[in-house]
């Protein structure tokens, strides 16, 4: 009898293991601090993978997704991911949520060969471009070259820079120290504030002593609306920028009144209601709202986009040249002008991340809601 | 002119979270670490009753302000009461356990997200010679003298004040005066909570309140307490004021990025000149 349960128990794993034949695995941070990103992107990828296999997956084959949460620390996503190609043995894995977990793995995925697609937001994932790890948010960096780009258009030259003291910060204020050069704009002062400040009025009035044609503050979390604040406190008239991290309504809440007519580069899923009919990414992301909130009952985030990304990515590489990892890396390096909920992607051998400063939308607050600008 | 009323913006919610020190130190001769905990629960406490439940502003203060002085409560009877060695460190340490426990009790009601608290005063820039501040800022620096005045006249010329005292000079000998050492050992944790909750609803509206904020306050209006003397009211309302303005001064005139660093090396100095700090007081020991 034991015997007989026994052979049971293998034939069913034999067969599960045989009908799930593509392995795609996943790390989110589901739980921790980092939450907000991590469970939209799990959230949304189930989503899509059960969409995918309802409607007859890749030639019959389905995908079987196997989802870890990292918990935000970099030591659990290593060891979810050593788990997921040594015992798991996926084909190919997306995430992890934050740019300290994908760093700390991008290593064992490129000398493993399992294309990694991160939905971190640092350049430093995929610069220098390795074989296997590509990236679908938007670098900081693009975010600075819109800015720059808008101040140009406008003929506004003398910029004033506050930045954040933390890793954010930092990347944004050698974005904008680096790119500035390029764009023929003059740094007349550079500031910086901790994250716990509870007035900038100091180096708000060091600024505006010198005049700037526009300032640019580069943070998140609840200093940026405490600048805001400042900002209309010390009565400065030049127009005030601040970084994509601040496109969500908790800063609106935060900041209030002071929040008017400020400037930021957003995704499109930030002001999805309020694109003209005519833009190409429009359809694409009011279907993804609606499924997402639908299916899940929170309003939709960027967060969930890159999850959304990645996967319609792999599933393009699939398709195109087969579950095997090394193709799907081969593949997913010579994707064009896929039309994703980030941006548009033209990834190439030295571009791995595929997105243009055009992913990025200027918009400004007014009646303490977004406007699109540009 | 500007970085002094920027300093003083900020000092006033040191020199809060200061005295807020002081108390407990001046009856117990404990330094509570979960100081910056309570200030952060009584803005949290504000958000719920004013935000989150629609009521009024004074019952809002007044569950706040009694909440508080429960939490207080139950802090010392609870949790300091029942250690086995009541050595001045094992306290001490309990303090930072506790504040650890409440930021995470904090974070699971709360959440991660800042929360608005929305102004108690019209919201408006106050100009001032050289300079603007906001009403919300003015309001606290009133309350912040209020408070210094009021409790040091307490400790000094009432009846219960005296007791306090007395507790922090010898307990055995107050006890054996008659005085209720474990009451007042409650009632000063109490009033430090309550006094934490205060500075807590007053800043919300201007900093807003997010789980974390306490290590931070913490921190400073502890360093705002070492430079004033630790039991001193005005010493701590003092250093508050120094430690906000040297800081607003340094991130004005030095790149900003170094005004905490500048900041501290002034706390050093001050120790290494006068290690008691300004208004500090020195227990006489009889040899």
């Amino acid at each position: 009898m034991k015997r007989f349960f026994y052979v049971v128990f293998f034939v069913i794993i034999l067969n599960y293991v045989a009908n799930a034949d593509i392995k795609l695995g996943a790390i989110f941070s589901v739980t921790g601090p980092a939450s907000y990103l991590g469970l939209p992107e799990k959230q949304t990828l189930e989503m899509l993978v059960e969409e995918f296999n309802k409607n007859g997956g890749y030639k019959g084959e389905k995908i079987n997704l196997i989802v870890y949460d990292d918990k935000g620390e970099d030591a659990e996503a290593r060891k979810k991911f050593l788990r997921l190609i040594q015992n798991d043995k996926v084909i190919a894995v997306i995430g992890p949520s934050r740019t300290g977990a994908s760093l700390s793995i991008k290593e064992i995925a490129q000398n493993s060969k399992i294309p990694l697609i991160s939905c971190a937001a640092s350049k430093m994932i995929v610069h220098p471009v390795q074989k296997f790890i590509f990236k679908t948010p938007q670098s900081d960096e693009l975010a600075v070259e819109k800015i720059f780009d808008y101040l140009q258009k406008n003929g506004k030259k003398r910029v004033a820079i506050l930045t954040s003291q933390d890793g954010f910060g930092d990347t944004g204020r050698n974005a904008l120290i680096g790119e500035s050069k390029n764009y023929g704009i003059e740094i007349i002062s550079d500031e910086r504030f901790k994250d716990t400040d509870k007035d900038m009025t100091s180096q708000l009035s060091k600024i505006a002593s010198k005049n700037p044609d526009a300032v640019v503050v580069w943070g998140i979390g609840p200093a940026p609306a405490i600048i805001a604040k400042n900002y209309k406190q010390l009565n400065i008239q030049a127009p005030l920028f601040m970084s994509h991290g601040v496109a969500s309504k908790k800063f609106l809440e935060l900041a209030g009144s002071a929040a008017e007519g400020i400037y930021l580069p957003a995704g499109r899923i930030t002001v999805v209601d309020k694109l003209p009919n005519n833009d190409k990414y429009k359809p694409l992301l009011l279907d993804y709202k609606k499924k997402f909130e639908t299916e899940f009952k929170t309003p939709v985030s960027a967060f969930g986009g890159y999850a959304y990304d990645s996967f319609m990515l792999f599933k393009k590489a699939l398709k195109v040249r087969g579950k095997d990892s090394s193709k799907i890396a081969d593949a997913l390096e010579n994707i064009k002008g896929y039309v994703g909920i980030t941006g548009k992607f033209n990834m190439s051998k030295d571009d791995h991340n595929g997105l243009g400063k055009e992913s990025f939308l200027m918009i400004r607050v007014k009646n303490n809601n977004w406007e699109i600008v540009e | 002119m500007q970085f002094f009323y920027s300093g003083v913006t900020s000092g006033s919610i040191y020199a809060l979270i200061a005295i807020g020190f002081n108390i407990i130190y001046n009856t117990t001769g404990l330094i509570n670490f979960a100081q910056g905990e309570f200030v952060v629960l009584g803005g949290m406490l504000m958000y719920t009753t004013l935000s989150m439940f629609g009521l009024p502003m004074i019952p809002s203060f007044l569950i706040t302000f009694i909440t508080m002085f429960i939490v207080g409560i139950i802090f010392e009877r609870f949790f300091l009461r029942y250690v086995r060695l009541k050595t001045e460190t094992n306290l001490i340490a309990i303090t930072i356990a506790l504040a650890i426990i409440i930021r995470g009790v904090a974070m699971l009601i709360w959440g991660r997200d800042s929360l608005a608290v929305p102004p108690y005063v019209e919201d408006k820039t106050i100009p001032l010679i050289g300079g603007s501040m906001n009403s919300q800022s003015i309001l606290v620096v009133f309350v912040c003298f209020i408070v210094a005045l009021f409790l040091s006249s307490f400790f000094k010329y009432t009846k219960y004040g005296k007791a306090f005292r007395a507790c922090y000079d010898d307990q055995i000998a107050a006890t054996i005066c008659g005085i209720n050492v474990n009451m007042i050992r409650m009632f000063s944790f109490a009033i430090a909570s309550f006094l934490g909750s205060l500075a807590g609803a007053l800043i919300a509206p201007i900093t807003f309140v997010t789980y974390t904020d306490g290590i931070m306050s913490g921190l400073k209006g502890f360093a705002a307490a070492i430079i004033g003397g630790l039991g001193s009211f005005w010493g701590g309302l003092f250093g508050g004021f120094l430690l906000g303005i040297v800081e607003a001064f340094f991130a004005f005139t030095f790149p900003s990025g170094f005004k905490d660093v500048f900041a501290f090396i002034i706390l050093l100095l001050i120790l290494f000149i006068k290690p008691t700090g300004f208004w500090g007081k020195k227990k006489a020991v009889r040899v």
